[in-house]
C-alpha cells in the first residue's frame, strides 16, 4: 500500500510540472503591455520600466522560466502586486477559511446526497424517488450564485435570520461560524446534493439487484443489514469517484461563493486579483489550489483500496 | 425487446426519445429559449440599452412585462436579448468541441503513438478545476464574449476528446474494422467511415449536457465580470448590476435568474434522454 503510495504521488509530479508550465503560459498570454495595464494611462515610462522589472518580465523568457521554476523548488510563487506580501503566504493563510466553508458544504453533500439517493432507490419508482429524482434535477441546474443572492434576500435581508456576509473563525466562535458558513455552504452544496443524489441512487439500484444482495436476503438477514452491509459497501467505490469530483467542484466553486457572502477565503483572494490585474496572484492561486486537488485526488484513489479489498494495488 | 422490431433505426430512436417524458419536457424549455434568441429583434423591438431614468425601478407589468432596472432599461428586451448571447456562447462552445473534441479523441483513440502525448496534455487541463482554468483564460484575455467561449473550448475539449477517445478505442478492435482493413482501407476511411460514425451516441449527450455547462459558466464568468462588458445585456452582468439593488427591485436579478436555470434544466433533462436512449450503459435507472 505504501508503495502504491509513493508510485501514484510520483505520477502526480508530471502532471504538476505540465500544471505550472501552462500557468506559466497563460501569464504570457496577456494581451498587450501587462505593466501598461497595471499602471494605468498616466503612468510614465520609468513607472512602467520599474512595472516590468517588479514582474520580472523585463528580462528573456528562458530566464523568466529558470527563475519561475527556481521560485518553485523553493516554494516561491512571487509576490502579489496588490497585496505586497508571497503569494504563497497569503495563500496560506486564507486556506482555513476556504477549508473549513468546503468541509462543512461537503459534509452537507454526504449526508443529503447519501441519504436522498438511498432512500430513492430503496423506495425504487414510488413518490419519493420521483421527488429525489426531480429535485436532484433542480439541485444540478440552478446556478448557485443565483441561489445564494436569493438566500440573502430571503434569510438575510427579509428574515434577519443570517448575516448577509462575513466569515467568523469556527475556534473563535463556533456559533458565529455556523451562523456566518451556513448559507455560503448551502449554495455551494446544492449542486453537488444533486448530483451526488442521482450517482448514489443509480448504483444502489444496480447493487441492490445482484445475486450477493438476493443471497443475504434470503439467509434472513435484517434488511437494514442488507442494505447498509452489503449494497452500500459495494456501492461506495463509483461512490468514491463522484465524492473525488464533488471536492474539486466545492473548493473552486468557492471562487464564486466567496465572492458574493465576502468570505475572506482563497476564492475571494482570486477574485479581488483578477479584478485588479493582480497577475502573480493569479498565476500562484491558481497553481497552488489546482496542486492541492491534485493531492486530494491521490488520497481518493488511497480510498478505494481502504474501501475495497479486492483492489490491490501493491500486487503488480 | 423493441429491438427486434423491423423499423428503420432513426425512426424507432426518435419514437422512444418522444416516449422519454424528461426529453419532451428538455426540449420543449430549451426550444422555447431557442425561440426567444433566434427572435429577439421581433419580440424584443426595443433597444436593450436604451436609458430611461424617468422609467426606473418599474415592477413587473402590463407595460413593462420583466420590469424595469436602474437606468429604466427594459429587463424584457435585456433577458431575451442576454438570451440570444447564452444560446450563440453555448452553441460555439458545442461546436468547437464538436470539431476539435472529434479529432483530437481519434487521433488518441487510433493511433496508439499519439495517444500518450495527447493524453498527457489533457490530463494537466484536466487537472484544473474547470471554472477557475476559465476564469484564469478570461482574466488574462480580459472580459469578452468571444474570449469566455475560447476559454470554455480550452476547459472542456480536453474532457469531449477523452470521451471519443474511450469509444474510439473499443471500436478500433471490433471484427468489421478488422474486416475493413484487410478489404484495404485506409486509415482516415476506417476512421471515417467506419469508426466515428459509431462513436458518435456518447459525444452527442457529452455535447447536451456541455451545452449546460457553457450556458451556467459563461453566466457566473460575466456575473463576476469577466464576460461581455455591459451595456452589452448578459444573464449574468444584469445580476451582477442588479444585487446592488436586490432588495429595493428584486425582480432584476430573479428574473435572468430564473430563465438561466429553465435554460439549464431543459438541456439537463434532455441530456439525460438522449444518454437514456441512445447510451443505455450510462443509464440512471428511470
Amino acid at each position: 500500500m505504501a508503495r502504491f503510495f509513493v508510485q501514484r504521488l510520483l505520477t502526480a509530479l508530471p502532471i504538476l510540472a505540465m500544471v505550472s508550465l501552462i500557468t506559466f503560459g497563460l501569464m504570457h498570454l496577456i494581451p498587450g503591455d501587462p505593466a501598461a495595464a497595471l499602471g494605468g494611462m498616466s503612468a510614465t515610462p520609468e513607472q512602467l520600466a520599474q512595472i516590468r522589472h517588479d514582474l520580472g518580465i523585463d528580462r528573456p523568457i528562458w530566464i523568466q522560466l529558470v527563475r519561475y521554476y527556481g521560485g518553485l523548488l523553493h516554494g516561491d510563487l512571487g509576490r502579489s502586486i496588490l497585496l505586497g506580501q508571497g503569494v504563497a503566504a497569503a495563500t496560506l493563510a486564507r486556506l482555513p477559511v476556504t477549508l473549513s466553508l468546503s468541509l462543512y458544504a461537503l459534509a452537507i453533500t454526504l449526508v443529503l446526497g447519501l441519504a436522498a439517493g438511498i432512500a430513492a432507490a430503496l423506495r425504487h419508482n414510488s413518490i419519493l424517488d420521483q421527488a429525489v429524482m426531480m429535485g436532484a434535477m433542480f439541485g444540478i441546474s440552478v446556478p448557485s450564485f443565483w441561489l445564494a443572492l436569493l438566500m440573502i434576500i430571503f434569510f438575510a435581508v427579509e428574515l434577519g435570520w443570517l448575516p448577509t456576509g462575513g466569515y467568523v473563525p469556527f475556534l473563535q466562535d463556533p456559533v458565529g461560524w455556523l451562523r456566518a458558513a451556513t448559507m455560503p455552504a448551502i449554495s455551494l452544496a446544492l449542486l453537488q446534493v444533486g448530483l451526488l443524489a442521482r450517482i448514489t441512487r443509480s448504483t444502489m439500484l444496480e447493487t441492490l439487484r445482484q445475486d450477493f444482495v438476493r443471497t443475504a436476503r434470503a439467509k434472513g438477514l435484517p434488511n437494514a443489514l442488507v442494505v447498509g452491509k452489503h449494497a452500500l459497501a459495494n456501492a461506495l467505490i463509483p461512490i468514491t469517484t463522484v465524492v473525488g469530483i464533488i471536492i474539486t467542484l466545492l473548493v473552486s466553486g468557492s471562487v464564486v461563493t466567496e465572492t458574493i457572502f465576502s468570505v475572506p477565503g482563497i476564492g475571494q483572494l482570486l477574485t479581488s486579483a483578477i479584478l485588479n490585474r493582480d497577475y502573480p496572484m493569479v498565476q500562484g492561486g491558481l497553481l497552488i489550489m489546482t496542486a492541492l486537488l491534485v493531492l486530494v485526488n491521490i488520497g481518493i484513489d488511497f480510498c478505494y483500496a481502504l474501501l475495497d479489498p479486492r483492489v490491490r494495488y501493491d500486487e503488480r | 425487446m423493441t429491438s427486434a422490431e423491423p423499423t428503420a433505426p432513426g425512426t424507432q430512436l426518435l419514437g422512444r426519445l418522444l416516449r422519454h417524458r424528461q426529453f419532451v419536457t428538455g426540449a420543449a424549455l430549451f426550444s422555447i429559449v431557442l425561440l426567444a434568441a433566434i427572435l429577439a429583434p421581433v419580440i424584443a423591438p426595443g433597444d436593450p440599452t436604451r436609458i430611461a431614468m424617468r422609467l426606473k425601478f418599474l415592477p413587473p407589468s402590463r407595460d413593462h412585462l420583466f420590469g424595469t432596472d436602474n437606468f429604466g432599461r427594459s429587463l424584457w428586451s435585456r433577458v431575451i436579448w442576454g438570451a440570444q448571447l447564452s444560446v450563440m456562447t453555448g452553441l460555439a462552445v458545442v461546436a468547437l468541441n464538436a470539431v476539435f473534441g472529434t479529432l483530437f479523441g481519434a487521433l488518441a483513440g487510433y493511433f496508439k503513438r499519439l495517444d500518450n502525448v495527447l493524453m498527457r496534455i489533457s490530463d494537466a487541463l484536466m487537472a484544473f478545476p474547470a471554472i477557475l482554468l476559465a476564469i484564469g483564460i478570461t482574466a488574462v484575455l480580459g472580459p469578452s464574449t468571444s474570449d469566455v467561449i475560447l476559454a470554455l473550448a480550452v476547459v472542456y475539449v480536453p474532457r469531449t476528446a477523452r470521451i471519443v477517445r474511450s469509444s474510439v478505442i473499443v471500436i478500433r478492435e471490433m471484427e468489421y474494422v478488422q474486416a475493413a482493413r484487410a478489404c484495404g482501407a485506409g486509415d482516415w476511411r476506417i476512421l471515417r467511415r467506419h469508426i466515428l460514425p459509431n462513436s458518435m451516441a456518447p459525444l452527442i449527450v457529452q455535447l447536451s449536457f456541455l451545452f449546460a455547462y457553457s450556458v451556467l459558466t459563461e453566466a457566473t464568468l460575466s456575473f463576476l465580470g469577466l464576460g461581455a462588458v455591459p451595456p452589452t445585456p448578459t444573464w449574468g452582468n444584469i445580476m451582477a448590476e442588479g444585487r446592488q439593488y436586490m432588495v429595493q427591485a428584486p425582480w432584476i436579478i430573479a428574473i435572468p435568474g430564473v430563465a438561466l436555470m429553465l435554460t439549464v434544466l431543459g438541456l439537463n433533462l434532455l441530456g439525460d434522454g438522449l444518454r437514456d436512449v441512445l447510451d443505455p450503459r450510462l443509464r440512471i435507472q428511470p
